[in-house]
């Protein structure tokens, strides 16, 4: 891994070379690396259940699985996509990586309790890949009562302390992050000067800090109601299994915007660079990070339009989740005012943000059709419910990430992957996904519901678009991994700033950076995405 | 860094990455308290479960709450409030640099807490031989049985009351996380301790005795809320 290169200064991956150098490390961008092999292991085994998924799901019989075996591998899937991939990948990786770099801080606030998150969500996912290895769960990713606290065959216990330890591996994140925003910023990097992915990542970890610990004590009570026999949640004890549904929301409806909310700081950055432009209505973008951290909290019912809630309720909460629009439709607004009369440059992370914008506007928009409560009767627990999460979680977030990712792979090993390879990828990925999800949305209008595996054959057309559309995204996702792999090994040094980029981790730190980041102070006299700066021009 | 040679010297107990002693203090301040934060959030749960079910269930409340055992409630809330107070006398005899105030102290508080343990374990007691406990050993007939025995004077009790075993479940599951709390706490206090032996602290710096008080009182206001909605209402 270490091969000389050819620069002979150090940096924070040739500081120390022993196992415990980076097993005991206390170096966010270390521990950001860290998250990142974690991370893509999870995202493997999840992208594998959903590979056999889809192959039996490909006709209307069960040919490969039987209906037990293919109910635990979707929730396999959403379980680790879900808790173990979306969640955590980029304030884990990229916000580990680089909220110290971006606001010219030596580190995170508390370096060692940022090493012990990721000791606790390994521990979880520990426990999670028990609860997989001994068998499985069938509860899908919901763990919804009664079911998962009474009938369940299978290791709800397991898996749900898996989900509970995983939880404080956010909320400390979380904390790290507000802290570090708060009080480690340079000189001269005033809170209207921040990247607007560090204003994402703070509302991000706002989130995580209010509603993770309303998810814990909920699977612990969960856990408590099935070893124990406690009865909150059952209906013979006088329990109410909504209840669990409205706790469980409470957290995990905030918990689409943990996910989703990072994915817009890295938008931001990628669409500033490759537009050559500063950001249109900076401060609207930054504000509306914090609108939807905040709107976010009280939309929780719109999961529940079906549940027994009061249709009092149900309108309240869906007038608020039409709120949620607002923030977000300004976002999209002003991202697609910076491409305007910008100098735009097609390169690989451009191509998956451009995709980002198309797909989570779709997402976003079939939102709104299910938070419309009539229409929500006919189209609840249907394919269009799972094309729509989809192509805001797979089509929005994951091409986010990977926008993030190909976009500071240069800054994190000191690398130029193959462009050329990682367009490639790019774009197959963006048809793959769509011929994925598309169908899914035809199927869910014309009435299929989720989680079946046999199906009526009318269907079969959709569903088989489908498969073909996930394995064709599948080889689009290879493409990436081993353009970005292989980079390591035969890539170009990368210099310090390949993409003429603003930002302190591009103009004021090498690639990869110098073990305490920054070789001299750091001092910010410039407004963020100030691409007339000249400075950022003159590579040294 | 040798722009920042001002009069902030480099502190032994400064941490490298902060710029100054300023900086790491706010910084730790801040973070104990989004900490407090997101534990209100976590016992918040709970709280909302209690509000709905206690809707839902008058009648169980009223039944559970006259069978606890009041006296040794109030006496174990007095024992709190005692373990807080020495707790902040821990801080004040840190702030004054006296090392052995500080350990007599933390004892104290220790020693409170075991207390509380004590009789928080005679009241689990009671209720298991009562069979009381859901899921565990509950039995109808001596639930009833004990209800009826502790009911007020002008209460009859009939018929167990619908939800009695939420009311229960509720009492086991938050003062068991309220108990997990100190069992956690005195784990950081030994950890203190010991450090205060060793002579980690002074005046000018006792961030964990100060932040060990915030969060003993943290747990001390949860069960000051325990008390009146589990054993008064």
């Amino acid at each position: 891994m270490n091969e000389p290169t050819s620069k002979p200064k150090p940096n924070y991956l040739t500081s120390g070379n022993t196992v415990s150098s980076w097993l005991l490390t206390v170096d966010h961008k270390r521990i950001g690396l860290m998250y990142l092999l974690g991370m893509t292991f999870f995202f493997l085994i999840g992208a594998t259940a959903a590979a056999l998924f889809r192959f039996e799901l490909a006709t209307h019989d069960a040919n490969v699985f039987a209906n037990d075996t293919y109910n635990r591998l979707f929730t396999m899937h959403g379980i680790i996509m879900v808790f173990f991939f979306l969640i955590p990948a980029v304030p884990g990786v990229l916000g580990n990586f680089l909220v110290p770099l971006m606001i010219g801080a030596k580190d995170v606030a508390f370096p060692r309790l940022n090493l012990a998150s990721w000791y606790i969500y390994m521990l979880g996912g520990t426990f999670t890949l028990a609860a997989i290895l001994l068998g499985g769960i069938d509860t899908g990713w919901t763990f919804y009562t009664p079911y998962s606290s009474v009938y369940a065959d299978s290791n709800v216990i397991l898996a749900g302390s898996g989900v509970f330890i995983t939880g404080f591996s956010s909320i400390l994140t979380g904390l790290n992050f507000i802290v570090t925003i708060h009080k480690m910023r340079a000189p001269g990097m005033t809170w209207m000067r921040l990247p607007l992915f560090i204003w994402a990542q703070y509302a991000t970890s706002i989130i995580n800090i209010l509603g993770t610990p309303v998810i814990a004590i909920t699977l612990l009570l969960v856990v408590f109601e099935r070893s124990l026999g406690f009865g909150i949640f059952d209906p013979q004890k006088g329990g109410d299994p909504v209840l669990y549904q409205h706790l469980f929301w409470f957290y995990s409806h905030p918990a689409v915007y943990i996910m989703i909310l990072p994915g817009f700081g890295v938008v931001s950055e990628v669409l500033a660079c490759f537009s050559r432009k500063r950001i249109y209505g900076y401060e609207f973008v930054a504000f509306s990070s914090l609108a939807i951290a905040a709107i976010g909290f009280f939309v929780w019912g719109h999961h529940m339009f079906t549940s027994s809630q009061s249709e009092y309720a149900g309108l309240i909460f869906s007038i608020l989740t039409y709120l949620v629009g607002i923030p977000t439709a300004i976002k999209i607004f002003n991202w697609v005012a910076t491409l305007y009369k910008g100098s735009i440059l097609l390169s690989a992370p451009m191509i998956y943000t451009l995709g980002f914008i198309g797909l989570f506007l779709v997402g976003g928009l079939t939102g709104l059709f299910l938070a419309t409560m009539a229409l929500n009767v006919h189209l609840h627990d249907t394919y269009f419910v799972v094309a729509h999460f989809h192509y805001v979680m797979v089509g929005g977030m994951m091409m986010a990430w990977l926008a993030g990712l190909h976009f500071w792979w240069p800054k994190m090993l000191g690398k130029m992957y193959n462009e050329f390879w990682a367009r490639v990828g790019a774009v197959i990925i963006f048809f793959g996904f769509n011929f994925t999800f598309y169908p899914q949305f035809i199927a869910g209008y014309m009435g299929m519901p989720r989680r079946y595996h046999v199906y009526d054959i009318e269907y079969q057309p959709f569903q088989m678009l489908s498969t073909v559309g996930a394995y064709f995204m599948g080889v689009g996702l290879i493409i990436c991994f081993v353009t970005l792999v292989s980079s390591i090994f035969k890539g170009k040094p990368a210099g310090k700033n390949p993409w003429k980029a603003t930002g302190l981790e591009w103009n004021q730190a090498d690639s990869p950076p110098d073990q305490h980041n920054f070789t001299s102070p750091v001092k910010v006299d410039v407004e963020a995405y100030d691409y007339t700066d000249e400075r950022i021009y003159q590579d040294t | 860094m040798s722009h920042a040679v001002t009069d902030t010297e480099h502190k032994p107990y400064q941490q490298h990455h902060f710029e100054n002693m300023e900086q790491q203090t706010q910084s730790t301040l801040l973070g104990i308290w989004l900490f407090m934060a997101q534990e209100i959030l976590f016992f918040g749960g709970l709280f909302a479960a209690y509000t709905i079910y206690r809707i839902l269930y008058p009648a169980a409340w009223a039944a559970g709450a006259s069978s606890q055992n009041v006296f040794l409630g109030m006496v174990n809330t007095i024992v709190l409030i005692g373990s807080s107070v020495s707790i902040v006398m821990a801080v004040h005899s840190a702030r004054h640099d006296d090392r052995k105030a500080i350990l007599k102290w933390f004892a104290v508080t220790l020693l409170l807490g075991t207390v509380f343990f004590g009789i928080k374990a005679i009241e689990y007691g009671t209720k298991w031989d009562h069979q009381l406990v859901p899921g565990l050993n509950w039995n109808n007939e001596h639930a009833l049985h004990t209800l009826q025995e502790h009911a007020p004077k002008n209460v009859e009790i009939t018929e167990l009351p619908k939800g009695i075993q939420i009311y229960y479940s509720l009492y086991f599951v938050m003062t068991g996380m309220h108990a997990l709390h100190m069992v956690i706490g005195f784990g950081l206090a030994f950890w203190i301790m010991a450090k205060t032996a060793k002579g980690r602290f002074n005046s000018e710096y006792y961030p964990h005795i100060e932040y060990f008080g915030l969060y003993w009182h943290f747990v001390d206001i949860v069960w000051i809320f325990l008390f009146p909605l589990l054993y008064l209402v």
